[in-house]
C-alpha cells in the first residue's frame, strides 16, 4: 500500500514534464534536424539557438522588458496593498464590505474585455508603449489579489499585538514599520510571489500595452513567429528561458507556498 | 476578530482604490459607452440605444461561442476537481517528497501563457511532436490541426496540464490542516478509506474547494492566450472561446457597438457566477 502510493504523483509528475522536455529539446536541436527528423533527444547538439538570443538585442531585450515591468508591479501592488489591507483586517467603516467585493470583481474581469479600452486609455495619456502602462494595467488584478492575500495574515495576528505597542508610546507609522511590517514577512513574500507570478504569465494586455520599447519577451516569441517563418528552434529556446524566473522564484518560497495557498487567498 | 467603527480607515484605502478605479472604471465606461452607440470614428457618437445588445443576444455566432464557452469550462472542472483531490490524497505527507512533490508541480503555474500554447503546438504537432507522433505511431489518426475533436481534446488535455495543479496544492494545503486526532478516532472506530474521505476529508476541504472551484470557473471562463496560440481558435471556428471570439470581434474586425455589449454580458454572467459563490463561502465562514 505504501508503495503503491507514490505511483499517482509520480505519473502526474511525469505527465507535467514530458512537455518541457519536448521544449529543451527542440531548443537543443538545429532547424534541419527539427523539421527533417523525428528523434527523442538532439542528435546534433547545438547551442546556437541561445546564442542568438543572447546576442540579438531585439530578443534579450524582451526579457529586459518583462522583468523590468514585472517587478515595477509587484512593487506597486504590494506597496498599495498593505495600508488598505491593514484597514480591512482591523477596522469597520462605510462601505468596507462593498468595496472589498468591488475589489474582488476585477480579479474577475477578462482581459480580453479590457484590452481595447486600455489601449485607448493609455495611448490618450501618452503612456503607450512603457512599462509603466504594462505595471499600472497589471494593478487591476494584482492589487485585489494582493489585499485579499495580505488581509489574511493580517486578520491572523492578533489585535492585542497593536494595542501593546500604543500603550508603549508608539506612534501609529512607528508601530505599522517597525512592528507588524516584521510580524508578517512570510506574508509579504507569498504575495510578491503571487503579483509575479500573475504579471509575469499576463500576456493579452501587456502584448496590446506595447510596441517596440517595452515589448516583452513573450510577445517578441509570437511576433517571430509570424514573421521569419517557423523557426522552431529559437522559439523553443526563447520559450525554454521564460520557465527559469518562474522556477527560481518557486525555489524560494517552496515552503510557503502550500501555506499560501491554505489561506485560499489566490 | 472584533474590528472597530473607523471611518478614517478610508485613507489607507485610496490608493488602492484610486489605482484599481484609473484601471477599472474609466476603461469600462469606455466599453459602456460602445455598448449603446454607433461611431464613425473621430470621436462623432450616435446613440443607438439597446440595438447592440439585442443583436448580440439573438445572433447565433454568439450562442455558439458561448455554448463552447460553457461545455469547455464544465469539462476541465470535472476532470481537473477530482484529479486534484486524488493527486493531492496521495502525495506524500513528509520527508524530501514533499518539496520536491511542490516545486514540480507547480512549475506549469509559472510558465507564460503563450509559451503554454506554443509548448502544447510543438508537443501535439503530428509529425515532430511527441503526443502527436505516438499517437499516429499507436494508429489514432491524429491531427489537431484539422480535426475538431482532436484540437478540443488537445486543447483540453493542455488545460489539464497546465492548471490541475493549483486544485492539487489548494486541496493538499486543505488536508494538511485536518488534525491527526481526527484520523486516530476513524481508525478506533474502524471506518472504512471510503468513510474517512467522505466524513473527515471532503467536508474539511469544502472551502479550499469551493476557491478551487470558483478560480477555475473564473480562469477557464477567461481563456484566452493559450488556445490562440494552440489552435488559432480553429479547425474554423470549432474552439474559438468566448474571449477569442470577442478579440476578433473587437480587434479583428473593428465591429466596436457589438463587441462592446458582448463585453458586457460576458463579464456579468462571470460576475453573477462567481457572487453566487462568493455569497455561499461567505455564509459558511460566518457559519464556521
Amino acid at each position: 500500500m505504501k508503495k503503491a502510493k507514490w505511483v499517482v504523483p509520480t505519473i502526474y509528475i511525469i505527465f507535467l514534464m514530458l512537455p518541457i522536455y519536448w521544449l529543451l529539446n527542440m531548443s537543443f536541436k538545429t532547424t534541419t534536424e527539427i523539421i527533417n527528423t523525428y528523434t527523442l533527444w538532439p542528435k546534433e547538439f547545438t547551442l546556437d539557438n541561445y546564442k542568438k538570443i543572447f546576442t540579438d538585442s531585439t530578443w534579450y531585450t524582451g526579457y529586459l522588458n518583462s522583468i523590468y515591468y514585472v517587478v515595477m508591479n509587484t512593487v506597486i501592488s504590494v506597496a498599495a496593498a498593505l495600508p488598505a489591507a491593514y484597514a480591512f483586517s482591523r477596522y469597520k467603516f462605510l462601505g468596507d464590505k462593498h468595496l472589498f467585493f468591488w475589489l474582488l470583481t476585477n480579479r474577475m474581469a477578462p482581459p480580453a474585455v479590457f484590452a481595447l479600452p486600455f489601449f485607448q486609455f493609455y495611448s490618450s495619456v501618452n503612456l503607450f508603449d512603457t512599462h509603466v502602462a504594462v505595471a499600472l494595467s497589471h494593478c487591476l488584478f494584482n492589487i485585489p489579489l494582493a489585499v485579499w492575500i495580505l488581509e489574511g495574515f493580517m486578520s491572523s495576528v492578533p489585535k492585542e499585538l497593536d494595542e501593546t505597542a500604543y500603550v508603549d508610546g508608539y506612534s501609529f507609522w512607528r508601530f505599522f514599520f517597525k512592528i507588524f511590517i516584521p510580524t508578517i514577512t512570510a506574508g509579504i513574500g507569498i504575495t510578491m510571489f503571487f503579483c509575479f507570478m500573475f504579471s509575469w504569465v499576463e500576456l493579452l494586455l501587456a502584448k496590446t500595452l506595447t510596441a517596440v520599447a517595452a515589448k516583452p519577451i513573450a510577445a517578441t516569441m509570437t511576433r517571430t513567429a509570424s514573421t521569419s517563418g517557423y523557426e522552431l528552434g529559437l522559439l523553443a529556446a526563447a520559450g525554454s528561458l521564460t520557465i527559469i524566473p518562474g522556477a527560481i522564484v518557486i525555489y524560494f518560497v517552496r515552503n510557503y507556498i502550500a501555506k499560501g495557498f491554505a489561506l485560499g487567498r489566490v | 476578530m472584533n474590528k472597530t467603527v473607523n471611518q478614517k480607515a478610508w485613507f489607507f484605502v485610496i490608493p488602492v482604490f484610486v489605482l484599481v478605479a484609473f484601471n477599472a472604471i474609466i476603461p469600462l465606461m469606455t466599453v459602456v459607452n460602445y455598448a449603446f452607440q454607433e461611431t464613425f470614428g473621430n470621436n462623432v457618437f450616435m446613440w443607438e440605444g439597446t440595438r447592440w445588445f439585442k443583436q448580440i443576444m439573438l445572433s447565433e455566432r454568439f450562442h455558439a461561442s458561448l455554448g463552447r464557452q460553457f461545455l469547455f469550462t464544465f469539462i476541465i472542472l470535472f476532470i481537473q476537481i477530482p484529479l486534484g483531490i486524488a493527486i493531492a490524497l496521495t502525495m506524500p505527507k513528509e520527508g524530501i517528497g514533499v518539496p520536491v512533490c511542490l516545486v514540480l508541480m507547480s512549475m506549469p503555474l509559472l510558465i507564460p501563457w503563450n509559451v503554454v500554447g506554443a509548448m502544447w503546438n510543438i508537443f501535439a504537432l503530428p509529425d515532430i511532436g511527441f503526443l502527436g507522433h505516438s499517437l499516429n505511431a499507436l494508429g489514432f489518426d491524429y491531427n489537431f490541426t484539422q480535426q475538431i475533436g482532436d484540437a478540443w481534446f488537445t486543447t483540453i488535455l493542455m488545460d489539464v496540464w497546465h492548471w490541475t495543479s493549483l486544485v492539487v496544492l489548494l486541496s493538499y494545503a486543505g488536508l494538511r490542516s485536518i488534525q491527526p486526532a481526527y484520523y486516530q478516532a476513524a481508525e478506533i472506530d474502524g471506518a472504512s478509506r471510503w468513510a474517512i474521505f467522505t466524513k473527515i476529508e471532503l467536508p474539511k476541504m469544502k472551502k479550499v474547494l469551493t476557491i478551487a472551484i470558483l478560480l477555475r470557473f473564473m480562469d477557464s471562463f477567461m481563456i484566452y492566450t493559450e488556445p490562440f496560440v494552440l489552435t488559432g481558435g480553429g479547425p474554423g471556428n470549432a474552439t474559438a472561446f468566448l474571449s477569442i471570439d470577442l478579440v476578433k470581434m473587437a480587434l479583428g474586425q473593428f465591429d466596436l457597438g457589438p463587441a462592446a455589449a458582448m463585453s458586457l454580458i460576458y463579464f456579468f454572467i462571470v460576475l453573477l457566477v462567481c457572487w453566487v459563490f462568493y455569497t455561499l463561502m461567505m455564509r459558511n465562514e460566518e457559519k464556521s
